[in-house]
């Protein structure tokens, strides 16, 4: 094993622990202002990929992935306003249904609208041969766009949740619904805002990866499925731990190649995620006293 | 007590044969066909029913369990033995009679395992996996717990997508007729349609039969103790890890059952049977059943079974069962066939508030 392949390795497996621990994040933002698991979480990214690559036949890109971002954000308050914002004291039963039924209804909507096609938007910058090089390894330029618009990303959300007033508004209904309540916050518009940040980073990692992943309307699960074992992995509702946990996975992923034929690829994700439910299921780096007052 | 207590059991066995005579007398024997497919099915739903609605446990992995107990009684009842012959372990199983040679579609000669030590294996095989995965899965809660069987669902669903052993993509086909005793064929040749209807039907009615009776009790009592609330379960001296992974099992073994009849029924089996959606569809039936209602489930699952399997819904056949998932859910999510839900009806009408 050339270090080069090492290294081309590494960079694919980044390249998609970083989409995981998006996902992941949006899953632990819903979380942590509801409890809330959004099974429906995939489909936010499908569905930001699907309208941006509409929306770029007609528009420049850059203004067709806003607009992408932004109807999947209102995809995301309507799903919370119409289906859990009325309900009364849900059951997490009742809650794990139906996000759910909601996935299979957006992805079968997604499937009506836009039919069985795999759907890709162009390279940001150059095509799909483009690369550079550096020293023996190749990295495709559309790789520094997902981890450049990624970290922003993240960095942005940081800032969001420790320095603006909404970001704490949100913490504070996270920490202490009553409390937050007591306060002043409308913690059920701080629940609704929580599913359109979810969507609109959701929706955006659909666009930056569209070009090496391409989008179909049932792209959403699998890889609802990986960022819940991320947000796992990292501890649910820790979100700097998630990106860890993202590039690990990914990494992991892009190594078992060697020992596993890529059909089983999405196993050993699977796997992981099983085996850390049975282990550690306060995460890899969670608080071990902490998850003893925990329901699991 | 007795007598009146298997009432339903009776009933049930009348309704399987007069409808018979209906689809018989109304010139529709196809009919039989989804039928005795939708009897199948409703093995996976009543066992899940056991499991969701009574013991208050989720598993978004049924297929799975379906899907190994088809997959294996296919599989060993298929693949050639043959070119091993004289080999030990071959011969050990030609010794002990569990093997059965033919011919295949070109006349080349074929060695393969009997249909029912097919069955017995794929059963076993099936009770094992489930007592490994549900002795740690089913210590988890709410949204680990269903996480973690769909992670367990998908994870079928790979390995038989990704398997070459089992025709990956295109699944195992050719798999032969099932023959039980007394002359009785599991097989979907449309002369023994009737007969067959009555094999599926005469399974659902030993599992109805079983699970009525189970839940009525000692057993289900501590089962509806865990449901309605696990640690005073425990407090009150009941063991619920024992139970919860005994219905676990009990459940998977039913599903594995409708997997193995289902398959040598038609034929084959392909990984479509194992996706997550088919597992969604098992709970959306047992939910639209009205949860801890098994006659319910019953009803619904061969409703809606039914109607799915005469193409009814067309191309929106998964849309359809995430349509019920959700609406059931919002809008009556103790489910819809449930004593209890007709009886609040007056009083929601009247603002009340239903008693829990």
């Amino acid at each position: 094993m050339s270090l080069a392949l090492l290294f081309q390795y590494l960079v694919a497996g980044i390249t998609y622990g970083t989409i995981y621990a998006i996902v992941a994040i949006g899953f632990n933002i819903i979380y942590n202002a509801t409890g809330i698991i959004n099974f429906a979480q995939g489909e936010f990214v499908m569905l930001g990929g699907m309208i941006g690559v509409t929306l770029r036949a007609l528009l420049p890109m850059p203004v067709a992935i806003a607009g992408a971002v932004i109807a999947t954000m209102l995809v995301g308050a309507l799903i919370e306003m119409l289906f859990i914002r009325w309900l009364r004291r849900p059951s997490v039963l009742r809650l794990i249904i139906i996000t759910i039924g909601l996935s299979i209804a957006i992805r079968e909507l997604a499937l009506l609208l836009w039919g069985e096609g795999v759907r890709a938007l162009p390279y940001f910058t150059g095509t799909a041969v483009t690369s550079l090089s550096v020293g023996d390894v190749h990295i495709s330029p559309q790789v520094l766009w997902v981890l450049g618009i990624s970290a922003v990303m993240v960095a942005a959300l940081n800032f969001f949740f420790a320095r603006t007033l909404l970001g704490r508004q949100m913490r504070a209904c996270a920490c202490n619904r009553e409390a937050a309540q007591l306060c002043g916050i409308s913690a059920k518009n701080m629940v609704t805002l929580s599913f359109v940040l979810s969507a609109g980073i959701g929706a955006l990692a659909g666009c930056v990866i569209s070009p090496i992943t391409y989008v179909q309307y049932d792209s959403g699960s699998s890889l609802a499925l990986k960022g819940f074992t991320v947000a796992i992995l990292g501890g649910l509702g820790n979100s700097m731990a998630a990106v860890a946990a993202g590039l690990l996975l990914g990494t992991l992923e892009s190594f078992s190649i060697w020992v596993m034929p890529a059909a089983y690829k999405d196993v050993i994700a699977i796997s992981i995620l099983l085996l850390i439910l049975f282990v550690r299921p306060s995460g890899l780096f969670g608080n071990a006293e902490a998850a003893r007052l925990k329901d699991y | 007590m007795g007598r009146r207590r298997n009432l339903p059991i009776v009933a049930l066995a009348m309704a399987v044969i007069a409808v018979q005579l209906l689809t018989a007398a109304a010139g529709k024997p196809q009919y039989l066909t989804q039928l005795t497919m939708a009897g199948y099915y409703s093995l996976v739903i009543v066992g899940l029913t056991l499991l969701m609605g009574y013991t208050g446990q989720i598993s978004l992995g049924h297929a799975g369990f379906f899907a190994i107990g088809g997959y294996t009684s296919g599989l060993l009842t298929t693949y050639n033995l043959h070119p091993l012959i004289g080999q030990i372990p071959v011969s050990i199983l030609q010794a002990c009679g569990l093997l059965v040679s033919g011919k295949d579609l070109y006349g080349a000669d074929l060695l393969v395992v009997r249909p029912w030590a097919a069955c017995v294996v794929a059963l076993l095989v099936t009770i094992g996996i489930a007592y490994l995965v549900g002795k740690p899965v089913l210590k988890l809660k709410g949204h680990y717990l269903a996480m973690a069987t769909l992670g367990f669902g998908t994870i079928v669903y790979k390995v038989v997508l990704g398997s070459s052993l089992v025709g990956a993509a295109d699944g195992i086909s050719d798999i032969p007729a099932f023959p039980l005793f007394a002359g009785l064929v599991v097989t979907g040749k449309s002369a023994l349609r009737a007969q067959n209807y009555y094999v599926a039907w005469g399974l659902v009615l030993g599992a109805m039969a079983l699970l009525t009776n189970l839940i009525r009790s000692r057993v289900g009592r501590a089962l509806r103790a865990i449901h309605g609330a696990e640690d005073a379960a425990n407090a009150m001296g009941v063991d619920t890890g024992r139970y919860k992974l005994q219905m676990f099992v009990l459940s998977a073994a039913l599903a594995a059952l409708g997997g193995v009849f289902l398959t040598h029924y038609n034929g084959g089996i392909g990984p479509s049977e194992a996706s997550v959606m088919k597992s969604v569809r098992y709970v959306a039936i047992v939910a639209v059943g009205g949860m801890a209602n098994l006659w319910g489930a019953l009803f619904m699952g061969v409703l809606l079974n039914f109607l799915s399997l005469r193409g009814s819904f067309g191309s929106y056949d998964d849309a359809v069962f995430g349509l019920i998932l959700l609406a059931i859910m919002l809008f009556a999510p103790d489910g819809l066939l449930r004593a209890e839900f007709a009886r609040r009806l007056p009083g929601l009408r009247r603002g009340q508030k239903a008693a829990p």
